[in-house]
């Protein structure tokens, strides 16, 4: 076929079946497909194991531990900052108290207001942001003003204020976790809406709503489930931030009065920092080590879920 | 047309071919996923000449464009054969020995005008940059009056005022011609232009490709043409290199590729090529076509239209708005059993009218008929069980599926929400409909991302048949699918018409698909319907200029074919 005008003709294959159904060997779809991305990733088994680690020592601190973390006689002072001994492995505290026991049992309130606060922030975001998307025009602008308000206020601010304003004997779990959620749902709205309007301008949506399904049905049915895969990401960092936020609370002494808690535990131990660094080292590295796993268990299922972001690696 | 066709170069046979292309093979990605898509192209482009290669998606043909001037994307590398240029071997070439060549010796206009502009840049700022980058000229004055010189030759005649412009305030054609002038900017010896009109209406298609036609001979510069119409191809190119999975099956002069196709691949590519057919699809159930049109003549229409009118309000910023009329007093009909084809270009009122008939849209006023009776005086509950009677199809295929259901959930969706049968009912009903559309069983528990374009078109099709319509709003159902995939799904649409009995409002920007496809043909244009009649009517003697230039601007429109 060198020459300009010669009629090339390829040698004739077996006849090629048009658009032919070629199928993978297991159903696929985009949570199917991310678990099998995921799966295979040590990353995301390391952070699973943790994760699943403390939420163990949560529910079921004596597992761990069989000294109690506070009250009376839990405490043996002729042991402040006294280092490791048999059966205590991680010394003891200022107030003579166990540390490994208080890391156990300060588990619960950690995980129980990263949860409690993430729900509540997901489902205000998830609510706020729907209506906005699904209804437009003056809902939407009401909404997304009243999100850009929140935006502007550091939720941990607002936190401290909160906790401040209400009386000691009133702070429970669910009003702290009502104010760091209430407080840190405007980037989950924001995401929601964007992510609702691209759905809704999809051809499946149309198809519904001509097929007889109300408009808030198709919403419910087949508007957010599509746009879930990102605010599951967002829930799963936000649970890493609002441990923190617990924890900063306690630091600060506006948290839960009573309790154990790694952020009370900090606080206390950073003032004999000097003489038993590592009463404050412990609770530290439980809760970075909390954090990290929450929030890189959220950026690997936000690579499963994105395509795009799969396709680059 | 093309005069290039008539006069091609002479001597062109003795001198040495410009592009050289020799055993090219093409991979994407990396270590055990390597994926081999080119699998040895062997390809001359003379100088002077155009060359054509068409293939389906997935063929190559772009592969192998972008291959010849080292803008693969992603992970992709040549992994074999050479590509010389003038004698020089591109694939070898440093980065900076191909900056040279791009632009310089080869030009490149790509497929769409809306994406390849960046649009925080004035269009003279871009053609400036082009002009710079490739040396033609130093200095601010000369770098400008170049470009304003390069503006004029695309064909934009008020170069001088469109320079200071961004390219949203340019139209799809504007965008074109401006990405043709950066192409040809540095007189390259070859152009690249993949798929440059597909984006583009036809009547635009043919202003822009005479045009480009007429600078690249002028200029005596080599085209490589990758398209994937048939007819296109052999309106534009002196040579056609049919690709089909990444490799070559048939290649030759266009007019003997066309008319005495060799390779069964190209056989059917040319038999299925809208823009070449001349004849409606025919269903076998031809027995039953007396009966049909008895039925026809005494029968209402089905669906029917009169003085439709859809207003806009179009925010002026601030509080106030003007009316715009995006459909103007459209009226028509469709009688029971046939298919009324709604042309139009982009921007023509077209899919609204299809909206307004799925009452997803309201209207503003005018009169709407569905089987007799008047939409507007219809309760809630008479509308929910109109919705059983008429169902839609969309354009694209990726989007008209729910990507998190399964494919027998979406299909038995329908059945659901209007409660018929039970869960043993549907399910058997749901096997019934994908045989009807010549899909497995086994797809009832499989996602739509496992599924092809055609495909999904095919499940989209059986969810619409699902509650057993009488009517189907087909809006540009087949326009995002291959050429013989949309053959494949035309030739279903017109199965199911013969045996159900349906009656089709088919809305397309494709006139070529139209000839195949439809019985009555409506031609809107700036939200009026400015002829209608059957379509032999319409496509032997068309009354309107409008409807006269759309039906030029057919690609192939010239090619006669012998086995038609």
């Amino acid at each position: 076929m060198s020459s300009n005008s010669a009629h090339y003709v390829a040698p004739i294959k077996a006849d090629v079946v048009v658009d032919a159904v070629r199928l993978g060997e297991k159903p696929s779809n985009l949570w199917l497909d991310a678990w099998r991305d995921l799966r295979v990733r040590p990353l995301f088994w390391i952070s699973v194991a943790l994760v699943l680690l403390v939420s163990v020592a949560a529910l079921f601190p004596s597992l761990f531990t069989s000294f109690p973390p506070s009250g009376q006689g839990a405490a043996d002072l002729a042991k402040s900052n006294a280092g490791p001994e048999p059966g205590h492995p991680l010394g003891f505290s200022f107030q003579g108290y166990d540390v490994w026991s208080r890391l156990v049992h300060g588990a619960g309130i950690s995980l129980t207001v990263g949860l409690l606060a993430t729900i509540i922030g997901t489902v205000i975001g998830v609510v706020m942001g729907a209506l906005a998307a699904f209804y437009g025009g003056f809902l939407d602008s009401l909404l997304s003003r009243v999100g850009d308000i929140f935006f502007t206020i550091p939720y941990i601010v607002a936190a401290i204020v909160v906790m401040t304003v209400v009386p000691r004997e009133f702070r429970s779990v669910l009003v702290l976790a009502f104010a760091i959620g209430g407080f840190s749902w405007a980037s989950t709205a924001r995401i929601v809406r964007a992510e609702v309007l691209r759905v809704k301008q999809s051809d499946f949506v149309m198809a519904s709503i001509a097929l007889g399904l109300s408009r808030f049905k198709t919403m419910v049915v087949h508007v957010l489930p599509n746009a879930m895969a990102p605010v599951i990401v967002v829930a799963t960092i936000g649970l890493g931030q609002a441990i923190v936020a617990e924890a900063t609370l306690s630091f600060l002494g506006v948290g839960l009065p009573n309790v154990v808690s790694w952020g009370a535990d900090i606080s206390q131990a950073q003032a004999s920092i000097r003489t038993a660094p590592m009463a404050l080292f412990w609770p530290s590295l439980a809760l970075t080590l909390t954090v990290l796993a929450f929030v890189t268990l959220g950026e690997l299922v936000r690579d499963a879920v994105d395509p795009k972001s799969r396709a680059q690696r | 047309m093309s005069d290039m066709k008539e006069n091609p170069v002479s001597g062109a046979n003795i001198s040495e071919p410009l592009l050289k292309i020799r055993g090219l093979k093409v991979s994407f990605g990396t270590g055990k996923k390597a994926r081999e898509v080119v699998h040895g192209v062997d390809l001359d482009v003379y100088p002077g000449e155009t060359v054509a290669i068409v293939g389906e998606s997935g063929s190559g043909k772009s592969t192998t464009a972008t291959a010849v001037i080292d803008l693969l994307p992603g992970t992709g590398k040549v992994t074999g054969g050479t590509i010389e240029l003038d004698g020089v071997d591109l694939v070898s070439a440093g980065r900076r020995e191909m900056e040279s060549i791009r632009g310089r010796e080869i030009g490149y206009v790509p497929q769409d005008p809306m994406s390849n502009l960046n649009p925080v840049w004035s269009i003279g700022f871009q053609v400036e940059e082009a002009v710079r980058a490739n040396g033609l000229a130093t200095g601010r004055k000369e770098v400008r009056a170049r470009a304003i010189e390069v503006l004029k030759q695309a064909g934009l005649a008020d170069a001088e005022r469109r320079l200071h412009q961004f390219p949203h305030q340019f139209s799809g054609g504007m965008r074109q011609r401006a990405l043709i002038g950066i192409g040809l900017a540095a007189d390259p010896k070859l152009l690249i232009a993949d798929e440059p009109t597909s984006a583009l209406d036809v009547t635009v298609q043919r202003v822009i490709l005479d045009h480009l036609a007429s600078l690249t001979r002028e200029k005596g510069t080599s085209v490589l043409f990758i398209t994937h119409d048939l007819g296109l191809a052999a309106d534009r190119a002196d040579r056609i290199v049919v690709m089909n999975q990444g490799e070559i099956v048939e290649s030759g002069p266009s007019r003997l590729i066309l008319e005495n196709p060799q390779h069964p691949y190209t056989q059917r590519l040319v038999a299925a090529a809208p823009s070449l057919a001349s004849q409606r699809i025919q269903a076998v159930a031809e027995e039953r076509g007396v009966e049909h049109i008895e039925e026809v003549a005494s029968g209402a229409p089905v669906i029917e239209v009169r003085d439709l009118v859809k207003e806009y309000r179009i925010r002026q910023g601030g509080f106030r708005s003007v009316p715009f009329r995006a459909v103007d007093g459209v009226s028509f009909q469709i009688p029971k059993g046939k298919t009324l084809a709604l042309v139009g270009e982009s921007g023509s009122g077209k899919s609204t009218v299809a909206k307004m008939v799925l009452q997803l849209e309201s209207v503003t006023s005018g009169e709407l008929l569905i089987e007799g009776t008047d939409v507007s005086q219809m309760s809630q509950k008479d509308v929910f069980a109109l919705r059983s009677r008429m169902q839609p199809v969309f354009q694209d295929p990726y989007g008209s599926l729910d990507p998190l259901r399964s494919i027998g959930h979406l299909i038995a969706e329908p059945l659901r929400v209007h409660g018929v049968g039970d869960e043993k009912a549907r399910q058997a009903r749901v096997f019934e409909l994908l045989e009807q559309v010549s899909l497995p069983r086994e797809l009832a528990w499989r996602y739509p991302n496992e599924l092809s374009g055609g495909q999904r078109q095919r499940v989209a099709i059986a969810r619409a048949l699902a509650l057993k319509p009488s009517i189907v709003v087909l809006d540009e159902a087949v326009s995002a699918l291959d050429v013989l995939v949309q053959d494949q799904i035309l030739k279903l649409l017109a199965e199911l018409q013969a045996e159900l009995g349906l009656t089709y409002l088919f809305i397309t920007h494709d006139l070529a698909v139209v000839r195949v496809a439809a019985d009555l043909v409506a031609v809107m244009e700036k939200g009026r319907i400015v002829e209608q009649g059957t379509v032999d009517e319409i496509f032997a003697s068309p009354q309107q200029a409008y409807t006269q230039r759309l039906l030029e601007a057919i690609p192939g429109a010239s090619v006669h074919m012998a086995g038609h």
